[in-house]
Order: C-alpha cells, then structure tokens, then sequence
C-alpha cells in the first residue's frame, strides 16, 4: 500500500505537534520517522493509525482517503512502545483477538483462527509461548507476541511506535534483525519511530528525519550523515560543536580553525557556521594558535579534549588515544584545530538567496590572539 | 528471611514495642471485635426460639425484605455509574473533567441526613417537585422509590473510587490496540476494558453493598419509618430498641452485622486476588 501525506497540521492546545508534513511512502518499504522526543513523530503515525485526527491536511492509501476511515476500518497494525498487551488473555489469545473481532459474516471459523494463530507462531519463533500470560514474558518476549498480535489481521501497513524503546541493547539488537526478516517476508509497507539514530539506519529503506513538527531530511545513512539538509539535522546527528566562519567564493575560514579538507561550497559569501562532530576536530599544537586545551580525559579507546578559544568559548574535540600527537595534546597547549569533516551553513538571511552581496557583517574573528 | 526493625538487631524486641502492639490488639478487641460479639450474646440471650421468633416476626421480616430490595435495586445502578463516570474521567479529556471528579466524591463529605433533608425538600409534598409529582400519583418520599433515591446518593461514589484510579493507572493503550485490531466499541468495553477492572469492580460493588444494607440518615429522613411498610432493617432495629424489645433489636441487628461480616469476608478474598 502506498501512503501520500500532505499538509498535515496538527495543535495540541497551544502547541504546533505537525507544521505541514508532505510525505510519500511506497508500497512495501520500511521507512523509519527519527527525531528527537516532542517533533512529532509519534503524533503522525498515531495520524496514520487513526488514534488522532489532523487539524488539515491529507492522508491517502492507495487513493483511499484515509481520514474518511474509522481506525477499526484501516486495517493498520499497530505495536506500542510498550506493548498494550491484554494481560488476562494467553498468547494465543492476543494473537487471535483482531480476527476473533471481525463481524460474524468475516470472522473466520474457529478453527481457522487456531491454525492461523499457530501458524503466526511458528513464523514468530515464539511456539513455546502459547500458553502464557503477558505477565509471564520477558520485555522482548513481549514485543514479539505484541507484534504477532498485529500481524495477525494480515494489516495493510504495519506501525510502530519506537518498539524497541523499553528494551536493553542486546536484545533490541536481536529484534530489530528479526524484525527485518518479518518484513521482507511479509513484504508490508512499514512505518516505525525511533530517536535512535542507530537502529534508523539500520533498519529502514529510508530515514525521515522530523524536528518541531516538520520532515527536516529524508535519506539514507550516508547522506544524511555526511551532508545535513539543516542545522537542526546536523546537530542531531552529532555535530554539536558550531563555529563561526567566514565565507568567500565558496572557502571557509575560522579563527585558528584549518578547513583546507572541507571541499567548496556553493555558498553566499559573508558569515556562516560550521557544524563538525567532536572526532573530526584534530587539533593541532602550534605556538601562536588561538585555542588551548582546557582539560583532557581518557575513555580508553578516545582522548577527550575541552578548548577554549578566548572570544569564542568552548568546543570538544575527540581523538584516538594512541595517536601520533596525543602526547603533545596536553592541559594548556596552543593548538589549531584542524576540521576533517562538517557542514557549513550560511548566516543569509535566506541561505538560499544567490545574492553575494548580502550585508551581513563577517564576524572578525582573526583579531584575537 | 527475617527482617528486623529499624536499628535494632534481629531477635530483639524492645519493650516498648511489644506495649505498642498489645495496645493495638487490646483497643481492636475493645472497640471493634467486643461489640459484635456482644450483638450475638444479646440476641440468643433468651434462646434459639425467642431468637427465631424475633427474626420471624412479620416486621422484621418486611425490613429485611425492604433493605434486600433496596441494595439489589442501587448497587447495580451504582456499578453502571461508577464505570461511566470512571471511564469518562480516566479515559477522555473534556471541559469540567476536574469537576466531575469533585462531584463524585461529595457524597463522602455531606452527612447522609442532608441528603435525606434535600430530597425531602425536592421530591415531599412541599417540595419543589412535590406538586407533579402528586398530580400525576407519584410518591417518592415515604416510600421505596425515596428510600433508593438517598441510598443511591449515599453509596454513589463507591464503585467509581475503586475503579477509577485503576483505570487511570492502566490508560488507554490497550483500547487503542484493540481499536486498531479491528474492536468495536462494545467489544473494546467487554473484552479488554472489563476484564481488566474486573477485581476492583466486584470489591467496589461490595463496599457500595455493605454501605447501601447499612445505610440510616438519610432514609431516615425520607423513608417516614412506617412499621412494616417503609421501615429497613437499621431504621427496624432502633424501632425495635425505642420499644424496650432489646432481643427483637439484637436479633435483626444479628442479621445486618452478619451482611456485614460476609461482605467483609468477600471483600478481603477480592483484595487477595486483586493484588494477585
């Protein structure tokens, strides 16, 4: 089944959860929605599923326009973060109960229901589960059977709702290879949310990537990594640490910073920020450089730098221990800091514009020192 | 495993400490469990016949009748509304839901006389509502329908209390679940959402159950105390006490703690299986 949004809005009280969200998903795909918590993307799969209503906006499966449609009428599976278990039924009978619930002129025979239940657990790898309680599993137990459960009703697009939130990271490891598998045989078009970076990528087709109500980037692993569409993606994907540079012809400079390895931008010239991940900063000792090492702490495998520029403040740097220079990176040092990968967005007004000329006032960074 | 008290070493027990506990059981005994026995010595005092004869009594007998009959009719109509209340307050959002949840609780806080004095003041000859009421050959007060009304009032907030904070504690993922598999509204009700209070339900009914057969103030007010018509079976007991028949007193006393004590009996058994 293939699924178009468009301009979904959605208010909760005095907040905007959904600011317009356009999105296509394709028959059989396995997309992933990440974002950090309060962008929204629980509250348009819940949209999806039918457990909330938007304010505007489309919503069409295969044509059908879906926001006619009763959640009971979707036929949608739907898995929740934690479970929602029946807790008085066995596993049998949650696995049963979407079927057991279908009007009598569609409801199978009961026969049916207990072959097809067996089946389900076969092909779930949870046989010897049948006759439990939810109380009585374990949290990934849970979770398989929780999915069993809407896979049973055969569901036109499959939901989930960061499944493997409450459990530990072995297990969620395992599920999310088993979940895979149950994909590519069921070959159901499938959503699921996530904040974890990690198991997005691995997981999904694509990567739509959400903050404060938008889709801010859909890609995969690699693109949105190494190229973020926006500032917010940057910095959700790691590259905490932002630097003023100073753009022109499309080359950056920063005080003390050496970005000779960033390749050339089609940027407007004037000020811009850098966006760069703590190890892909390498600082470099040198006499009359601007930055210095506050502190320096081991994990073990990494050295973790804090540097202070004096106008600047802060930024963390991460670099292997066992490196080449990691003596010399010690309390107090000068260093440069060498950029080996980040994004650079500019500080236009609309960084879209072509216009070169723009007035933005360069930040003079090389005065200090 | 034995766990001791706090600072102390275990197999040592203060003396103090025992005084505590000999008073607690002391006062309970006292207090609570002395009366109900004595309730019991009283009403055989003159034998298994002057007994039966008391309980037998055509009075006695239309009291228990009337107060069975009460409690049969409130207690379901409580169990309806302690559910529809519950599940509107713990499952939806809406405009004055704080207030409903106030409103449940008020008749805990008002002295049931009030209630009978209000009722009385809307639905009696002079009341407000007394007038229709009359015309059309309807009798409330003084009469089973008013004796309902102020024990409904009285035994309202119940069920509700019991099943409400449960139902809040559990949310609604599991009917949204059930909703997405397909359920029907009624399906939802009856598979998943009953199921899951069923325990609290039964042990709020109880309560409601003992608390409506137990029920004085406020029918007292409205029930007109006729002998043998709208008198229950606490309003029969302190008839029978003003008449100096201290057995017939006892006697259908014996039969109200006796609801009491299974309803408790009942109640401990639910609350095993409720933490269960």
């Amino acid at each position: 089944m293939s699924i178009t949004i468009s301009g979904l809005t959605k208010r909760f009280a005095k907040t905007d959860v959904l600011r317009g969200v356009e999105l296509g998903v394709d028959k059989g795909e396995l997309v992933a929605l990440l974002g950090p918590s309060g962008s929204g993307k629980t509250t348009l799969l819940k949209i999806i599923a039918g457990l909330e209503w938007p304010d505007t906006g489309r919503l069409r499966v295969d044509g059908q326009d879906w926001l006619k449609l009763a959640a009971q009428d979707r036929r949608i599976g739907f898995v929740f973060q934690h479970y929602a278990l029946f807790p008085h039924m066995k596993v049998r009978e949650n696995l049963a109960f979407g079927l057991s619930v279908r009007p009598r002129a569609e409801r199978p025979g009961k026969t049916i229901i207990a072959a097809k239940v067996d089946e389900l657990l076969h092909f779930l790898q949870i046989d010897h589960l049948a006759d439990r309680y939810p109380a009585q599993l374990s949290g990934g137990q849970r979770q398989r059977v929780a999915l069993g459960r809407a896979l049973a009703i055969e569901p036109k697009v499959l939901l989930l709702d960061e499944p493997f939130g409450a459990l530990d990271a072995a297990i969620r490891r395992d599920l999310r290879r088993w979940l895979r598998g149950v994909h590519e045989a069921t070959g159901s078009t499938t959503i699921f949310v996530t904040h974890d970076q990690e198991e997005a990528f691995e997981l999904a087709d694509r990567v739509v990537v959400m903050g404060e109500g938008q889709i801010a980037q859909i890609g995969d692993a690699d693109t949105i990594h190494d190229h973020p569409a926006t500032p917010f993606v940057a910095r959700f994907m790691g590259a905490t640490v932002e630097l003023p540079v100073t753009l022109l012809a499309g080359r950056a400079e920063g005080a003390g910073l050496d970005l000779s390895t960033l390749p050339r931008r089609a940027l407007p010239d004037g000020a811009g920020r850098l966006f760069v991940r703590a190890e892909d900063i390498t600082p470099v000792p040198e006499p009359d450089a601007p930055w210095r090492i506050v502190s320096r702490t081991s994990t073990g495998a990494h050295l973790r730098l804090v540097l202070r520029h004096p106008k600047l403040g802060e930024a963390e740097a991460e670099v292997p221990r066992r490196a080449v220079r990691a003596e010399a990176l010690t309390p107090d040092a000068a260093v440069r800091l060498k950029i080996e990968a980040g994004t650079i967005f500019s500080s236009a007004p609309n960084s879209a514009a072509t216009q070169p000329s723009l007035q933005t006032k360069p930040i003079q960074l090389e005065r200090s020192q | 495993m034995t766990t001791a008290p706090l600072g102390q070493l275990p197999g040592q027990t203060r003396r103090g400490e025992r005084i505590l506990i000999g008073l607690a059981v002391g006062l309970t005994l006292l207090f609570i469990a002395a009366p109900l026995v004595f309730i019991f010595v009283r009403a055989f005092a003159q034998g298994w016949q002057v007994y039966a004869a008391n309980i037998l009594h055509p009075a006695t007998l239309h009291a228990i009748w009337l107060t069975t009959i009460t409690a049969i009719i409130v207690v379901p109509l409580n169990v309806g509304f302690g559910i529809a209340a519950a599940w509107a307050v713990a499952k939806h959002r809406f405009p004055g839901r704080g207030i409903l949840v106030t409103l449940i609780e008020i008749p805990f806080s008002i002295s049931p006389i009030i209630a009978g004095i209000c009722y009385l003041l809307l639905y009696g000859r002079q009341g407000l509502l007394g007038p229709w009421l009359q015309a059309n050959d309807i009798q409330v007060v003084f009469a089973l329908p008013g004796i309902v009304l102020v024990t409904m009032f009285v035994t309202a907030p119940f069920v509700a209390r019991e099943v409400l904070p449960l139902m809040q504690a559990q949310g609604s993922e599991q009917e949204q679940a059930a909703v997405t598999l397909g359920a029907n509204g009624w399906q939802i009700f009856t598979r998943v959402t009953l199921p899951n209070i069923k325990w609290a339900l039964l042990y709020g009914a109880v309560l409601c159950t003992a608390r409506a057969v137990g029920e004085f103030g406020g029918v007292s007010v409205v029930s007109g105390n006729i002998r043998g018509q709208t008198n229950t079976l606490p309003l029969h007991v302190e008839l029978l006490f003003n008449d100096l028949n201290a057995v017939g007193a006892f006697a259908a006393a014996s039969t109200l703690t006796l609801i009491a004590v299974v309803a408790l009996v009942i109640k401990a058994i639910l609350e095993g299986r409720r933490q269960s």
